[in-house]
């Protein structure tokens, strides 16, 4: 009975966020489970989708160039499609970055969608303002500090996108809006902005917002916090792997944290994964910056409430930082890349006697690239662009190596010419080559930039999809 | 008396994950048990870590101590040769890195080894105590 009545009080306060996807290119079939989740439990949730990596914006950018329809996130409608209906029968809010260099174009798309659906009075709001192409030619702007060493070279900017902070968002969800779109966006503040308009937090209230971007840091990576990019067999061991439920956060109003995941999936949300996405991209845990505040994780301590339950206590929040950080895109040259594999007795001595006629024909051509050659089988994805690993290697003979070969130069055909001397290797290459593959690809460089907030304006259009559609 | 300590791979008293932003790495160290922690306090310096990524360029390696919640985080500079934009490796990220990290050695006691571990209960061939 005792139980009953504390379970009551706590749940009384408590508002949850899902997630629905931790990159652009996760399983689009993740979101279902957490929405029939959060209507399962019967209380106020919302649902959040973070789509755009570092380079995400400015391939976007480059797709709207060929087509000014598009440049958002392409897995939008599979992502959408199975659960729209479901969260707006439920009231959950939809947030997601999933307008990448066109907020606009994926609004429309949503509409479109819900139209289709039956579901024309759906509201959708989308944020512009992170776009600060015309704040670059500034010669006064500082390089965030991780970014020093990147040289841009003389590349042409493709795209400039400042990390909004939640303000933004929370507009939106005051006007009503059922699906808020956004580009880009500070990671957490995507669950900042639902947790914020949801108990009407003061955005200068540090404790409670550190809880809320403590939740926002934890369940951004999806599957991370709950057994991806985790099981290690015989170590680490997790259920179902192949079904993993993607992260639920459930937030007090007083500024608690639990974390879980969806029900009747497979995966585990622990000690263990809580750590190690605790710690995932953060330099100084006694300052991690986001758009809303500077989060001390110092504090921070777990305790394992139940089967996939996480109580996260102790964190704390300081003023958020006078000037955002603004992710520059540049055109970088071209990648050129070739494989080639061999297998069986004296494998290692073939790869080693490819390897040599590839960087030779490079050389006896004068095509002028960055080269490296990864000997895949013995030593590639830990070694250096020298090779100091794969050429100290000593371990046992190895049954199968693929060859491969990576030159990026500003040149597109000198390039493409670098990778296919491994095609060549097929009827030139040592006995027993085989399954050559090449491709030559644009690259892209970004360089972080903070600037001062001040600079940088957020607006907000909110309309019902009837409307945005047409 | 001092307890005897075997050297084994970090991988079998302890795991991580390695995370990027921009041409600097982070990779978080976590004993699975939570007294392992001082050992590897004094085991795993920033100078052992720096070393074994000397040969990709490193040029520094911070270690922050979270004794709450019994884990280091290793943050390495200008390891990931221009970062995942510019670099020529497979792996851009670094993501694998983790897994370099996990194969430095310790000396440990067998009862901090993973239960399911080879040391965890016998000597295994070849290694050394």
């Amino acid at each position: 009975m005792q139980a009953a009545e504390e379970i009551v009080a706590v749940d009384a306060g408590l508002f949850l966020v899902g997630n629905g996807a931790g990159f652009s290119g996760d399983r689009v079939d993740a979101p279902v489970p957490v929405v029939r989740t959060l209507r399962a439990r019967g209380l106020p949730a919302a649902l959040f989708f973070e789509v755009l990596g570092e380079r995400t914006v400015a391939l976007a950018q480059l797709e709207r160039q060929r087509d000014p329809e598009r440049g958002y996130e392409p897995m939008l409608e599979r992502l959408l499609e199975p659960v729209l209906a479901d969260c707006i029968e439920g009231g959950i809010r939809i947030i997601g970055n999933f307008g990448g260099a066109n907020p606009e174009g994926a609004a429309r798309c949503i509409a479109r969608l819900a139209n289709r659906q039956g579901l024309a009075g759906t509201r959708i709001a989308f944020v512009e303002g992170d776009d600060v192409r015309h704040l670059m030619a500034a010669d006064d702007l500082e390089v965030y500090e991780a970014d020093a060493g990147i040289d841009v070279a003389d590349g042409a900017l493709v795209a400039a996108n400042a990390y909004l902070d939640a303000t933004p968002l929370v507009e939106a969800l005051r006007m009503g809006a059922d699906v808020v779109v956004t580009g880009r966006t500070g990671d957490p503040s995507l669950v900042v902005a639902p947790v914020v308009h949801h108990f009407g937090w003061d955005q200068d209230d540090w404790t409670r917002l550190a809880a809320a971007t403590t939740a926002g840091h934890l369940l951004e990576c999806g599957a991370q916090l709950a057994g991806g990019v985790f099981f290690d067999p015989g170590y680490k061991d997790v259920p179902d792997p192949a079904n993993i439920g993607f992260p639920i956060a459930e937030i007090g109003a007083d500024g608690s944290l639990l974390v879980t995941k969806a029900d009747d999936t497979g995966g585990a949300v622990d000690l263990r994964s809580v750590k190690e996405q605790l710690l995932y991209e953060v330099h100084d845990p006694a300052a991690y910056v986001t758009p809303d505040l500077v989060l001390d994780m110092t504090g921070i301590e777990l305790d394992q409430e139940g089967p996939d339950r996480v109580r996260v206590r102790g964190m704390r929040g300081a003023p958020r930082p006078a000037r955002l950080k603004v992710t520059a895109s540049f055109e970088g040259g071209f990648l050129g890349e070739g494989e080639v594999s061999v297998a069986g007795p004296n494998a290692l001595a073939r790869a080693r006697a490819a390897v040599d006629v590839l960087r030779r024909r490079i050389a006896m051509r004068g095509l002028q690239v960055r080269l490296r050659i990864d000997l895949i089988g013995v030593d590639s994805v830990h070694d250096s662009d020298d090779g100091a690993l794969a050429r100290a290697f000593a371990g046992n003979e190895p049954h199968d190596i693929r060859i491969r070969l990576a030159a990026a130069g500003a040149d597109a055909d000198t390039v493409d010419q670098a990778a296919r001397e491994v095609l060549a290797l097929l009827c030139c290459g040592p006995a027993g080559t085989g399954g050559a593959r090449w491709r030559t690809t644009r690259r892209i460089v970004t360089r972080s930039y903070l600037v001062d907030r001040a600079a940088i304006e957020a607006k907000v259009h909110c309309a019902a999809a009837r409307e945005l559609a047409n | 008396m001092s307890e005897e300590r075997i050297t084994i791979p970090l991988h079998e008293v302890a795991h991580g994950r390695a995370g990027d932003k921009g041409n600097r790495l982070n990779i978080s160290l976590i004993p699975y048990r939570a007294e392992a922690w001082p050992l590897l306090a004094e085991q795993v310096t920033a100078e052992r870590v720096h070393d074994l990524f000397r040969h990709r360029g490193a040029t520094g390696v911070v270690r922050h101590d979270l004794p709450l919640l019994h884990a280091f985080n290793f943050v390495i500079d200008d390891v990931l040769e221009g970062g995942v934009n510019t670099a020529l490796n497979l792996d851009g990220h670094g993501k694998t890195q983790s897994f370099r990290l996990l194969a430095l050695t310790v000396r440990m006691p067998r009862r901090y080894v993973h239960p399911n571990s080879p040391y965890a209960k016998t000597e295994p061939e070849g290694a050394t105590a």
